[in-house]
């Protein structure tokens, strides 16, 4: 099974408007959302199932158990994430958000007054239809520990999907950081939706740097390319530079807006920019070295 | 010296909604202020906002600290091993090994260590910028590449941006409603929701403003690239009676100068009216 990511660096730049379209011209029996930010995907595909939701417990948190505390301050002291306050009333607490999990004050703690506590970090969703596999998840609120969030996302969908199917399409989230090395790990190909704004040149390169850095094969397509046509040949030439494949290029479609709202993916509408994302998918099924599906 | 104490934090579930431009503009529209970059991933308020003098720009170097081993002195106990929560040391051939990009910086390690095997280095994964520009005092925080969490570079700026207690402070926060969220949103006496006319939008816009709510900050709604027909993020607020703080309309110009970095409203004095109006909203809902 090919496993194909798409990211952006930079976000709303069309990544799941691409992704949805990928799903629905592959129609690809393996599909993850990993934007467990802001996940999206799951509204334009409209898998008509109730997907099996399980809470996913990230790091454990601490809390004092304030009747066996003494007050000596050995936690707040030993604390590097500043997660431990003091109240006006000398009792001592631990900010759950704040707290990374590191079981230092426990440790510290001459009393044994802290103790550990699960902390359910997000839920994660798997719906299975007879048209895919969908896993995805939904970060709670302020919660870390996305990149592990990430890896069972694309864990629980490799489990359920046989390695004779031709192609699985992930979702991506913005950014360079934790959730996203975590998506990026065991894939074939990276597809980056890029901009052609000062902006979104400088993201692409900064998540280019970091697909290179995990020894990932990148393709790069420009969304949008007519908003900015000489950025747009500045990423061309970007991709010629950096021996990096160019899979075509997207205009900018009022229709787009629409499709979304209707709930479509961009393909189902009759429109320019479904004609480009089309040829893009072609190049990019040819770059993951699938010729039909 | 006039009062203009504010702190606005501006935030978006979805990426590439304008958090940039609002903040940004936000800035300019209230200079002299300070414009703080906390989307340190991808730092890109610094391109709008040039330095007046790059001569004057001064780059911190942003460390975390990290463990040393002294192969001589332990023992290959492993209790540092097994006291990582974050599995940041590895035990190969009777030795730990710390992978430095996965440590926490907790200390937990030079804690346990009953032999005194492990001191303290410094490892750089950010830097943070601090220019003038055009009456904005930029600071720019930005995580270097590979690394997986930018918070400590975030809790860095922020913590210079408190050297400004008296003046306008505009915060550009990380996309997403995550830690790194909640983090630049900590200090703020405002929350500014930027929300594209999509259900994307408007699915995002609701998570962050779970996170809003949760956080106890007051708060309003900018509408970004608005245009004719139905805006489900404006729907939402309406039916969440949350305050709508300015739309900005969907213009190619606004669309032609952002992707050129230029700020709209210094360069097309046609938008300069929705960055007051929105900047005099939040004065008026922070009053409340």
């Amino acid at each position: 099974m090919k496993k194909l990511l798409i990211l952006s660096g930079k976000g709303g730049t069309g990544k799941t408007t691409i992704a949805g379209a990928f799903v629905h011209l592959s129609g690809a029996p393996a599909v993850a959302d990993c934007d467990v930010d802001a996940p999206n995907l799951h509204l334009i595909l409209h898998d008509e199932v109730e997907p099996i939701r399980e809470e996913f417990c990230g790091m454990n948190k601490f809390v004092i158990e304030d009747s066996l505390c003494i007050r000596c301050g050995a936690c707040l002291e030993a604390c590097r994430f500043d997660a431990i306050q003091r109240n006006t009333k000398g009792i001592y607490a631990i900010q759950v958000d704040a707290c990374e999990g590191c079981a230092v004050c426990a440790y510290v703690c001459p009393v044994q007054a802290i103790r550990e506590k699960e902390h359910i970090a997000g839920d994660l969703l798997l719906s299975i239809s007879d048209r895919r596999v969908f896993s995805t998840a939904e970060l709670r609120r302020g919660g870390g520990t996305s990149g592990r969030l990430v890896t069972e996302v694309k864990n629980r969908l490799f489990a359920r999907t046989s390695e004779d199917s031709p192609i699985a399409i992930i979702d991506g989230s913005p950014g360079i950081g934790c959730p996203v090395i975590a998506s990026i790990s065991g894939v074939d190909m990276v597809l980056i939706v890029a901009e052609p704004s000062v902006t979104g040149i400088s993201d692409l390169t900064r998540i280019v740097k970091t697909a290179r850095g995990l020894g990932t094969r990148i393709a790069i397509c420009v969304n949008r390319f007519d908003s900015n046509l000489n950025k747009t040949s500045e990423i061309e030439s970007y991709c010629r530079e950096e021996n990096l494949s160019f899979v075509g290029r997207i205009p900018y479609d009022p229709e787009v807006v629409g499709a979304v709202n209707r709930g479509l993916t961009i393909v189902e509408a009759d429109c320019e920019a479904a004609v480009a994302v089309r040829k893009v998918y072609e190049e990019t099924m040819q770059c993951l070295g699938l010729k039909e599906i | 010296m006039p009062n203009n104490s504010l702190r606005v934090a501006v935030l978006s579930g979805k990426g590439g909604t304008g958090k940039t431009l609002v903040s940004v503009n936000l800035a300019y529209v209230s200079s002299p202020s300070i414009y703080v970059d906390c989307d340190v991933e991808e730092p890109n308020g610094q391109y709008f906002l040039q330095p007046d003098d790059p001569l004057s720009l001064t780059r911190e170097v942003i460390e975390v600290l990290i463990p040393t081993i002294d192969p001589v002195i332990c023992n290959g106990c492993r209790d540092c091993v097994e006291f990582c929560r974050f599995h940041a040391l590895a035990f190969i051939k009777n030795r730990p090994l710390l992978f430095p990009e996965v440590c926490h910086s907790c200390g937990g390690c030079e804690r346990v260590c009953t032999r005194g095997a492990i001191t303290r280095s410094k490892r750089a994964i950010g830097s943070a910028d601090n220019y003038r520009s055009d009456g904005i005092q930029v600071i720019s925080g930005a995580m270097n590449i590979g690394e997986s969490s930018g918070v400590p570079v975030i809790r860095h700026v922020l913590a210079i941006s408190n050297n400004f207690p008296e003046e306008t402070i505009v915060i550009d926060c990380p996309p997403g409603s995550a830690c790194v969220v909640m983090e630049s949103i900590s200090d703020a006496d405002f929350c500014v929701l930027v929300a594209e006319p999509t259900i994307f939008g408007a699915h995002n816009l609701r998570m962050v403003h779970e996170l809003v709510c949760r956080s106890d900050k007051p708060f309003g709604v900018v509408l970004n690239k608005c245009q004719e027909g139905w805006n489900p993020s404006e729907d939402y607020c309406v039916d969440h009676g949350i305050p709508v703080l300015g739309r900005i309309p969907y213009d190619p110009l606004i669309g032609q100068l952002s992707s050129e970095a230029k700020l709209v409203s210094r360069e097309y004095p046609a938008t300069e009216r929705f960055f007051r109006e929105i900047l005099s909203n939040i004065r008026k809902e922070v009053a409340k």
